[in-house]
């Protein structure tokens, strides 16, 4: 098939089967996205971050962990063999970013992983059940909102104990009470339409009237709102390296690098900086996309 | 199908009310009526006057705070059972809110059936489009892909799948221009007569339900006004003032010489 | 008998994926001091004619036409000054949901004698009795309550009278009522109506009267103009409806049950390609 056929197939008003429906569904999706260049930018960024963490090996051109002579190769400045100069350890920064990359897409995908399904069901149920189950969830919740994140994940990390592991699980449990927030809100909503009420005198249960058509239409706004959290997650994750809570030395993670830096910040700024625009772009590039996401997503944005 | 014994649907002194106390709503006062098998029965009335609460009570979508609902002879159970639903099913007002915006025709069909545990799925889902004269190339399209006439289709076809005798139509086509109505109405029409279904139609629309429904009655404020039959829509023969100023309304604006 | 409002071959355009498409393809009327009706059904074009007019078009559509004036006024490519000066003042408009039209958060009253301050000349200190007088002149019958009200604790029926009572309050010379009694129940719609019909007359304002009820347009317009897939299929005058020619109109007048007659199946619109062209 050419190119232009497949697009018409995808576009297709007629769908012959589920698989061309969901496709065609999906490549609009996409074709609206790739209309919005500054989304773009942020899924570039993204992807980017998603290709240096899995090629960390042959990218980085040195040991992230072990440094070189500590006579001769401490705190140099960039350079054309060391790109982004050397720490006090004597280690290649641009090759401990490498690496860090990996660290930080871990923090931000199992922080996805774990907080969205427990924020998305919380709050479909609090929001479809009402009543008791909805005040018994939500006070919970506020519990938890009662708290700054950072705070909270510092108690939580303290009694874990430090740990990249258990900086994530803490993050984890900070993050999701937003998400149960407002995947409520918008079951709220959708509870009171007339294809819930029609499902529900097709004989279905409460489970599946949840999982299968309350939560696909809060995805997309938790979607977004994730997305748009990555760069507050990855600032907390690199606040808690940076109070020495999260990854422990060696480890190349950007907050503990800013805060190894920090000592020679006057003299020798590179040590700091390079890992600081490494986590404001990726940040940038979260948000880029989650802002984009939204204009493609969030049904109220349309129409 | 069997038909089942007793009368499809007799409603005895049903209250809805919203709420407790001072702010309570008393949406529904003590209606009742009773539909012969294979009958359209309407219920017409302006916004607020409960007809349509009266059709989520009898399907368990508004609370019953007094009086029964009996459904071919026996009484509905708290929350309904599966049986209800298989016996009675109902179509939206708004075609647009009744379809999940993120589920094929296909999907919305299938479902019921899957609740259901019906077999041959293929074959229903095939004939139950070709029924509400839609072709198999709805089948696989998004709700977003679909007219308004064709989504009330879709909505009646979802409706008829799990072949109940009795149908609730909440204002099937108020949301519908004129052209599509006539096609819907028809549609309904035909429906009844090829499947036997006995029909309640809720609508604030006389020449609808005078067109669809042989006996009827009027509601106001949650009351019952009067029962009036086709015969008597016709020939504007009311009782009533109240439906007698409806009567006037639908002739359309008479101007008052200056 | 004077004219108002000129308009010519009038076109209005949205973009799309395959290109800019056309809602409103060369509509054309004159108005004078006199009712009317534009009717059509859903995606018709009629509701962006009477935004166009106005020159209320989203941002992302084109107007074009050959002539658009306004009492002498082009209103083709106007300057925002202009259309300060025109809007709420000289020309009006009345919408279908008063729930969406009045601003939740300010009473009905200062609504009303907001949009009377508009007016360069008005007297500010006669606003409240105006606005006053007008409540009542829309048959509300406890004026004063309704002043100080908000636009929630009004029924449906009040909120569309204060809404008219604030359109006209500045006494344009054009009115536009796009489907402005749909969201009422039909007892309460023709008490509208018959205020609007009064005002009409006595005030001698033209009325365009955007609706889908064709029924409903015939019995209270002067004239109809029936549209279809953005053109203007038809024009008629109100009392000879029946005479109508053009299937379109003809089908849209059949397919409506009735109380009278019983026709079974109803006669559904067969729809022709050319129509549209």
């Amino acid at each position: 098939m050419s190119a232009g056929t497949t697009r018409e197939w995808l576009l297709s008003d007629h769908p012959e089967s589920r698989r061309q429906a969901r496709l065609g569904q999906a490549y609009r999706t996409w074709s609206q996205l790739r209309a919005n260049r500054l989304a773009m930018v942020g899924l570039g960024v993204v992807v980017l971050l998603m290709v240096v963490a899995l090629f960390a090996d042959l990218i980085a051109p040195f040991d992230p962990l072990r440094g070189g002579d500590l006579r001769t190769e401490r705190l140099l400045p960039p350079s054309f063999e060391h790109w982004m100069g050397t720490d006090d350890q004597a280690r290649d920064i641009f090759s401990r970013i490498v690496h860090g990359s990996r660290l930080t897409l871990m923090v931000v995908a199992l922080v996805a992983v774990i907080a969205t399904p427990i924020g998305l069901a919380v709050g479909t149920t609090a929001g479809y059940f009402g009543g008791w189950v909805d005040i018994v969830l939500m006070r919970i919740t506020d519990i938890f909102l009662a708290f700054p994140r950072l705070i909270l994940a510092l108690a939580f990390v303290a009694a874990l104990g430090p740990g990249i592991e258990n900086a994530i699980i803490a993050i984890a449990i900070t993050s999701w009470p937003p998400y149960a927030r407002l995947a409520r809100a918008e079951t709220l909503t959708i509870r009171q339409a007339d294809h819930i009420a029609a499902i529900r005198l097709q004989g279905a249960g409460s489970l599946r009237i949840i999982w299968g058509h309350v939560v696909p239409l809060c995805l997309s706004s938790v979607i977004v709102r994730v997305t748009l959290d990555m760069a507050g997650i990855i600032l907390t994750a690199a606040g808690l390296g940076f109070l020495g809570l999260g990854a422990q030395p060696p480890q190349p993670e950007w907050g503990a690098m800013i805060a190894a830096g920090r000592r020679f910040l006057i003299d020798f700024w590179w040590v700091a900086t390079m890992p600081g625009i490494a986590i404001f772009v990726v940040s940038l590039g979260f948000n880029l996309l989650g802002d984009g996401l939204r204009d493609v997503l969030d049904p109220k944005g349309t129409k | 199908m069997s038909t089942p014994p007793g009368t499809p649907i007799e409603v005895d002194g049903l209250s809805v009310t919203f709420g407790s106390g001072a702010g309570a709503l008393r949406a529904v006062r003590r209606v009742g009526f009773v539909l012969n098998r294979g009958e359209s029965f309407g219920i017409v009335g302006e916004s607020g006057s409960g007809k349509s609460t009266v059709l989520r009570a009898i399907c368990g979508l508004a609370p019953v705070s007094a009086g029964q609902i009996r459904i071919d002879g026996a009484p509905v159970r708290t929350p309904r059972d599966a049986a209800f639903y298989r016996r009675v099913q109902m179509v939206f007002q708004d075609p647009y809110a009744s379809l999940h915006p993120r589920h094929t025709v296909d999907r919305v069909l299938s479902e019921p059936l899957a609740i259901h545990g019906f077999g041959d799925v293929e074959a229903r889902i095939e004939q139950a489009l070709a029924d509400v004269g839609l072709g198999h190339g709805f089948r696989f399209r998004f709700p977003h892909q679909l007219s308004g006439g064709q989504r009330q289709r879709v909505a009646i076809a979802r409706a008829l799948i799990l072949e109940p005798s009795i149908l609730l139509l909440d204002e099937p086509t108020s949301a519908l221009d004129a052209s599509i109505q006539a096609e819907v109405l028809n549609l309904l029409d035909a429906l009844r007569r090829r499947r036997d279904l006995t029909y309640l139609l809720v609508s604030h629309d006389l020449a609808v339900v005078a067109h669809m429904c042989e006996r009827l009655i009027v509601m106001r404020n949650g009351e019952t006004v009067e029962e009036l039959s086709r015969a008597d829509l016709r020939a504007r023969r009311a009782r009533q003032d109240y439906t007698r100023d409806l009567l006037t309304a639908s002739r359309g604006f008479v101007r008052e010489p200056a | 008998m004077s004219t108002i409002l000129e308009v010519e071959d009038l076109r209005v355009a949205f973009p799309s994926r395959q290109g800019p498409v056309e809602v409103v393809r060369g509509v054309t009327f004159d108005l004078g001091r006199e009712r009317l009706g534009i009717v059509g059904e859903s995606g018709s074009g009629k509701s962006q004619t009477g935004r166009a007019i106005l020159g209320l078009t989203p941002p992302s559509g084109t107007v074009r036409a050959k002539r658009l004036q306004f009492e002498g006024i082009d209103l083709r490519d106007a300057s925002a000054a202009t259309w300060r000066r025109l809007r709420g003042r000289r020309m009006s408009m009345v919408m279908q949901d008063p729930k969406f039209s009045l601003n939740p958060v300010m009473t009905i009253g200062r609504q009303i004698v907001e949009a009377y301050a508009r007016q360069p000349d008005a007297p500010r200190s006669a606003a409240r009795d105006k606005a006053i007088a007008m409540l009542e002149a829309v048959q509300i019958r406890d004026p004063a309550r309704v002043f100080d009200a908000y636009p929630h604790e009004l029924s449906g029926g009040m909120g569309q009278r204060a809404m008219i009572a604030m359109m006209l309050i500045t006494e344009p010379d054009l009115l536009i009522a796009d489907e402005p009694t749909s969201a009422l129940d039909v007892t309460v719609q023709l008490e509208v109506l018959q205020i609007l019909d009064e005002l009409v007359r006595e005030r001698g304002m033209g009325l365009i009267f955007i609706s889908h009820d064709l029924r409903l347009v015939s019995s209270f317009c002067d004239r109809v103009l029936v549209m279809y897939a953005g053109r203007m299929v038809e024009e008629v005058r109100a009392d000879r409806l029946h005479e109508a020619r053009h299937p379109y109109t003809r089908g849209l007048l059949d397919c409506l049950p009735s109380l009278e007659t019983d026709r079974r199946p109803l006669p559904t619109l067969q729809r022709d390609a050319a129509w549209a062209r």
